[in-house]
């Protein structure tokens, strides 16, 4: 890519991004089920299960909480395929098919605004978790790297469903096809248990699974794991920022140009 | 008093017209009587000449900025160049070898019904879809080679407004603008420029959802106009206007040409491409079945139509009798709504002459008018059937013989 379809990428994606920032303030109702559904995760699992699971040395609800926030922006990549199945169906792509800009933006600019939700949700989880009694032990400048590999690692799963939305036959399709994709990622982990107590195949699915490792990554940089707690045995999960990291640039490499090619071949 | 037994005000108004033609109507007439709609258009090609005249001399003006004859590529042929265009949905050849050219400054009319193929035609040329054969030149870039390069130099108004519902007016043509790179000062001051040209200002900043449909229409229009482009495609520009609405956009297409813009325009209405276009391509099933100026093509149309109810199906013949005498081409007949439609050139003197004769022969009548060809019109006279009967009966050339006979004079 040179450097002039670059600069136009950047520029074209950020208008469309602020488009689609534009929308999310005047139709409120997206926002409000992503703000009221964290605050309904945390306190549902902390309540819920918090009390009901024992993890020896540490306590389930600052264990839960990292979980409940990977497990809570997976499930928002969602809102990425709804947003780009819905545009797709609107006349305005007819427009931005006409005009000389960047054929990658309106996916780009897609999948940049969602941080937004994301940064939204993450910062009413945190909230909510520290009213439950969720604490950050470690430094302020680790749980907000923390705070950032769950923003990119939730930014990756967005070009997954952005390319899920273009390949369904119709947009009512789009929620139970990222389902098929969400349900094994965010369960088949150590989310909500630790992953020692799986059976054998699943738990070495869930110890290479990226969804433990950001999760696994988000605890131990919040300092949400007791230090008597033993070394996990998965590279995967010895490595868990790096693991998440070079997950995240393979999927928005992999998903980046099929969902762009997609879409240049739609009508 | 011309009509025996006129049922509503129409008739009147429609002989007076007739009459005032021959005078030369004022354009004054035209806003007021617009509103008739069944006789609108046949005043609105009175007032025609007028506006024309106007055009005609502003045809090839000095220009400036982006549609600059200078800046355009030389030795292109016609601003829009396109041959042998096809392209297929599964089984429907929709554009099946289309060959069209369209001279710098001028605007050329596709008409066709429903189904023909305007849409995908526009689309080929527009870079939305690929062809798959044929090749086309817009504005010196080919569209399968250099796309990048035609969305730069068209504007496209599409059959269905390209607007956002959620967003306001101005928010629309500013996201455009900048999607055209314009800087943010140039954006909204281009935005509020085509709001006021196309009487949006009050209602800029409401959410587009709010809008009516011909206020969604002149925002489109105002989108595809953002850059100025030298070419512009408009797909139906009018379905589903009132007469006001369409009025008002006619004015701006009249006035882009003035400019110096290059127009492709689709239609179903003759009188929208006789009234607008230089040239005008009849299509039907992708492709071209007559073509020629305005002027050419009512020649081998024919002029105004007589167009005859009757009230008692036991006379038909006789008045079909009576219609071809009067008849300059063949006789359109539709037993079941005992309907006869007839060429005429002699205007109102033809419509006196059968009226009288009916009323000697004592036929019922239940409706008589004098009109402008339409589109139906011309497909029967160029294919001896109507656009309904085509579309009804499909590709074949059969027509459903109790509803409808082709005979000759
Ligand atoms: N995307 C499409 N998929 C399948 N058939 C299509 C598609 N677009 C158009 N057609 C068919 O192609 C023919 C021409 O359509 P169109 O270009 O929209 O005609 P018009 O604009 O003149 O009404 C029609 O028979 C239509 O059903
Ligand atoms: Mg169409």
């Amino acid at each position: 890519m040179s450097f002039d379809s670059l600069t136009a990428l950047v520029h074209d994606s950020a208008v469309i991004a602020k488009r689609n920032i534009i929308k999310i303030r005047r139709v409120p109702d997206v926002l409000v089920f992503v703000l009221i559904s964290p605050i309904m995760f945390v306190l549902l699992f902390a309540y819920v299960f918090g009390g009901s699971i024992d993890i020896p040395g540490s306590n389930y609800r600052e264990f839960l909480m990292a979980g409940i926030f990977v497990q809570t922006v997976v499930f928002g990549a969602t809102f990425t395929g709804a947003g780009i199945a819905d545009d797709m169906q609107k006349g305005i792509i007819t427009r931005f098919r006409s005009l000389p800009m960047s054929r990658t933006a309106v996916l780009a600019g897609r999948t940049a605004s969602d941080v937004v939700y994301n940064v939204l949700s993450l910062a009413i989880m945190m909230a909510t978790g520290f009213i439950v009694g969720w604490r950050i032990r470690d430094g302020i400048g680790e749980a907000l790297v923390a705070c950032v590999l769950i923003l990119i690692f939730a930014y990756a799963l967005s070009w997954v469903m952005a390319y899920v939305a273009l390949i369904v036959p119709s947009p009512e399709v789009i929620n139970n096809a990222s389902f098929i994709v969400i349900f094994p990622l965010t369960f088949v982990a150590n989310t909500f248990v630790p992953s020692q107590n799986l059976p054998r195949l699943l738990q070495i699915f869930a110890e290479w699974n990226p969804v433990s490792a950001a999760t696994q990554a988000a605890r131990e940089l919040f300092g949400n794991i007791p230090h008597e707690t033993p070394q996990p045995e998965a590279w995967a999960l010895q490595h868990p920022v790096l693991y998440t990291l070079v997950w995240s640039v393979i999927i928005v490499a992999v998903f980046a140009p099929l969902a762009v090619r997609r879409y240049r071949r739609q009508a | 008093m011309c009509v025996a037994e006129p049922d509503n005000d129409d008739h009147l108004a429609l002989c007076g017209v007739s009459r005032l033609r021959g005078a030369g109507v004022m354009e004054a007439h035209v806003d007021r009587l617009a509103g008739m709609s069944r006789i609108g258009w046949s005043v609105l090609c009175c007032a025609k000449y007028g506006a024309t005249n106007r055009v005609v001399g502003t045809k090839w003006p000095v220009q400036s900025g982006i549609g600059s004859k200078e800046e355009r590529e030389p030795d292109v042929p016609g601003a829009i160049v396109a041959e042998g265009l096809t392209k297929r949905f599964g089984d429907v050849l929709a554009v099946a070898g289309l060959d069209l050219t369209v001279p710098e400054g001028t605007v050329l009319g596709l008409l066709g019904p429903n189904g023909a193929g305007k849409t995908t035609a526009v689309s080929i040329l527009t870079t939305l879809i690929e062809p798959d054969s044929g090749t086309a030149l817009v504005a010196g870039a080919d569209v399968v080679r250099e796309p990048q390069k035609v969305r730069e130099r068209i504007g496209l108004s599409g059959q269905y407004a390209a607007v956002d519902d959620v967003l306001t007016g101005y928010e629309n043509l500013e996201m455009i603008g900048r999607l055209y790179r314009f800087d943010r000062r140039r954006a909204r001051q281009r935005a509020d420029e085509l709001l006021e040209q196309f009487e949006l200002t009050d209602a800029a900043h409401r959410p587009v959802k709010t809008y009516s449909g011909g206020m969604r229409r002149r925002l489109d229009l105002a989108g595809a106009l953002v850059a100025e482009p030298p070419v512009i495609f408009l797909d139906e520009p009018t379905t589903g206007l009132d007469p006001r609405s369409r009025l008002g956009l006619w004015e701006v297409v009249r006035d882009l040409v003035a400019r110096g813009t290059t127009i492709l325009l689709t239609t179903q209405y003759l009188e929208e491409a006789d009234q607008l276009a230089d040239e005008i391509l009849v299509i039907d099933h992708g492709t071209a079945i007559a073509s020629g100026t305005s002027d050419e093509l009512k020649a081998r149309v024919g002029g105004e139509r007589l167009d005859l109810t009757l009230g008692n199906e036991a006379q038909l013949e006789t008045a079909v009798m009576i219609m071809r005498a009067v008849a300059t081409g063949d006789v359109e007949i539709e037993r079941e709504q005992q309907r006869i439609v007839a060429p005429v050139d002699a205007g109102a003197a033809s419509l006196m002459r059968v009226l009288r004769e009916l009323d000697e022969r004592g036929i019922e009548l239940h409706d008589l008018s004098i009109r402008r060809p339409t589109l139906d019109d011309v497909f029967f006279a160029l294919t001896g059937h109507t656009t309904a009967a085509a579309q009804s009966a499909g590709d074949g050339d059969g027509l459903p013989a109790d509803r409808r006979e082709v005979r000759t004079r």
